[in-house]
């Protein structure tokens, strides 16, 4: 007999019919059996946690974004046991950020928290052996490492760490070759050419695989530091150095390749932003995901106990699914995974295993991403209160636009939204409610003419006293003119890249 | 009768430029069958009308009992050129969860050795 106590499936399904939104739904409110109990196989095997003899490797997601919690890879570090410590920093916008602090000073263009994060830990990570893996490099791995050195050489150390670069991803300053010799480096969607907004390139990046940082790793380094490499490379290279898998071993590379997108995005794979059971999931310190791996390229999805979080079939079917496009053609620079092959098990006890992944060989293009300068835009909010809320939003709304008109101004897009009644979901959110306590109104205009998107910054703040009653919120002065950086993503063949990379190891 | 995709399924959405993309994932296995008869691609552009301006295209994942929606051209020009409030889409998951479907009322009916009928 199974003992359902014992079951994590149980656990969830208990805890959600007891008092998450989605239970709450009003009449009708089913009663569900959110999964398949786990077999006596799957059950034998988790109890088993550490396969008998077989070497398990634990590479475990510490960032899933510059911005993300410090403390969580601290406590990847220090709870319990990981062999390499993946740190990804590096969203599309990101590197044309970078690129711009690079501009401005020639030091900069890279993630500066984590040269922070490295002089904490760094004792942590020598006494461990746990080896780290980020792209925080941005658009100046070098820089980043420099600065690295700076706060590492004030420490001391049983030895000196050993840190890499991987260089090459940057191809700012190519396009010009690349536009004589025929790239013509089209938009992905559009079809239109690079040469289009070539005077407005802010940054280009390509998109790098595993086998420079699997070079890395061999060279002997403790710290890898990347530019635009792929998110999930971060957590199959080490996978790649430590099991052997040939560059044409598909399936392996692709299994790897589907731990990466788990790992990703931190704590979205371990219960973070998780629609199920999110009331119940302790989300003060919580754990980030850990992918063991075996060298079948089976894995299983864990995290450390005594931490919160939780890892169940749920919380990793939600992140399979984010950002995903066609699941049978996930593209990444070393195989083509097919997402619609992946087995999971829940094998209870923030445990569950992902087998049975198929790839395909890579294609002999590399993704590039590339930001232009597109304009500006401001977007400023005023708070309406109670009573009547929503209609002094609207009213203030129709002020604004007038007043703009008057001063004869227009714009390539402006866009008023109502938060507080249906910012988000529109018209499926139904008809604004009579009684709302307050309405947040967010309006936000977009021009090529910075002094447009400057004028409209002055007329916000004229509402406060020449506008509609109980308004509040405008605490934080004008709104903002911000540059519009617009993404361009193209490929390019891969041996104009591949030739460029460079891997080199220094101690620090 | 009619439920709420909310009551028999969850979801994940994000980004990648101008399009939102929504994975739908069925409570239990034999939920599967309905969200992928009831849920296409011609139903989800239908209830995101005037939201979403492009093709919306459908996925199938058996594997993972979801499915993947792709909304084009609904993101305002996407991440940094939107004015949206949600310029990555991420509330996308529960707007999708809005729509109302039919449902053979056995599917709803609690098996054995399913836990009580939640109260409310």
């Amino acid at each position: 007999m199974r003992k359902p106590i014992d079951q994590p499936a149980w656990r969830f399904w208990r805890t959600g019919s007891a008092s998450s939104s989605l239970f709450e739904a009003g009449a009708g409110a089913a009663v569900l059996d959110p999964v398949e109990s786990p077999g006596p196989e799957e059950r034998l095997e988790a109890e088993d946690a550490g396969p008998r003899g077989e070497r398990v490797v634990r590479v475990g997601s510490g960032q899933g974004f510059w911005g993300d919690w410090q403390e969580a890879p601290k406590l990847q570090v220090r709870t319990g046991s990981i062999d390499y410590l993946m740190l990804d920093y590096l969203a599309e916008i990101t590197m044309s950020i970078m690129q711009k602090q690079r501009e401005r000073s020639p030091d900069a263009g890279y993630a500066r928290d984590f040269v922070q994060l490295i002089e904490g830990l760094i004792p942590d990570l020598m006494a461990s052996g746990v080896r780290v893996i980020s792209n925080a490099g941005g658009v100046n791995p070098a820089g980043c490492r420099e600065a690295l050195r700076l706060v590492l050489e004030r420490i001391d150390l049983p030895r000196r760490p050993r840190v890499a670069i991987v260089c090459g991803d940057d191809l700012m300053g190519d396009l010009d070759e690349l536009a004589a010799s025929g790239h013509e480096l089209r938009h992905m969607e559009t079809g239109e050419p690079l040469s289009t907004v070539r005077d407005r390139v802010a940054s280009a990046n390509a998109y790098l695989g595993a086998e420079p940082i699997v070079r890395a790793l061999e060279q002997g380094a403790d710290i890898v530091i990347t530019g635009r490499s792929t998110d999930t490379a971060l957590t199959y290279a080490p996978l790649i150095h430590e099991f052997g898998w040939s560059a044409e071993d598909w399936d392996l590379l692709a299994a790897g390749v589907v731990a990466g997108h788990i790992n990703e995005c931190g704590c979205q794979a371990a219960g973070g932003n998780s629609l199920v059971d999110w009331r119940q999931i302790d989300l003060i310190v919580p754990g980030y995901p850990i992918i063991e791996a075996k060298g079948d390229g089976s894995f299983v999805v864990t995290k450390h106990p005594g931490l919160g979080g939780r890892v169940t079939w749920a919380t990793v079917t939600e992140q399979l699914v984010y950002e995903m496009g066609d699941p049978e053609e996930y593209i990444t620079p070393d195989v083509i995974a097919d997402f619609s092959t992946i087995r999971l098990r829940d094998l209870g006890g923030d445990r569950v295993r992902v087998d049975g992944v198929e790839g395909r060989p890579r294609t002999d293009k590399l993704k590039v991403s590339i930001a232009y300068h597109d304009g500006y835009k401001a977007i400023g909010t005023l708070t309406y209160a109670w009573p009547d809320a929503f209609e002094k939003a609207e009213r203030a709304d129709e002020i604004l636009r007038g007043r703009l008109t008057y001063l004869g101004l227009e714009f390539d897009e402006i866009r008023t939204e109502y938060v507080g009644a249906g910012a988000c979901h529109g018209h499926l959110a139904g008809p604004p409610l009579e009684d709302l306590p307050e309405v947040m109104l967010r309006i936000g205009v977009r021009d090529s003419d910075r002094n447009a998107v400057a004028a409209f910054t002055r007329e916000m703040a004229p509402l406060i006293l020449a506008g509609p009653p109980t308004v509040t919120g405008f605490a934080g002065g004008r709104p903002r003119v911000q540059d519009v950086v617009a993404y361009w993503p193209a490929l390019i063949d891969r041996r104009f890249v591949e030739n460029k990379i460079t891997v080199e190891t220094q101690e620090l | 009768m009619k439920v709420r995709l909310l009551e028999i399924a969850f979801a994940r959405s994000g980004d990648k430029g101008d399009t939102a993309n929504i994975g739908l994932i069925a409570f239990r296995p034999s939920l599967y069958p309905v969200l992928v008869q009831e849920v296409t691609a011609e139903r989800v552009k239908q209830h995101f009308d005037g939201i979403c301006h492009g093709e919306v295209e459908r996925f199938e994942l058996p594997n993972l009992r979801a499915l993947n929606f792709l909304l084009h051209n609904s993101l305002g020009g996407g991440g940094t050129v939107s004015l949206m409030l949600d310029a990555q889409g991420k509330t996308f998951s529960t707007a999708l969860l809005r729509m109302e479907i039919d449902i053979p009322t056995e599917l709803l009916e609690p098996r054995q050795g399913d836990p009580p009928r939640p109260i409310g």
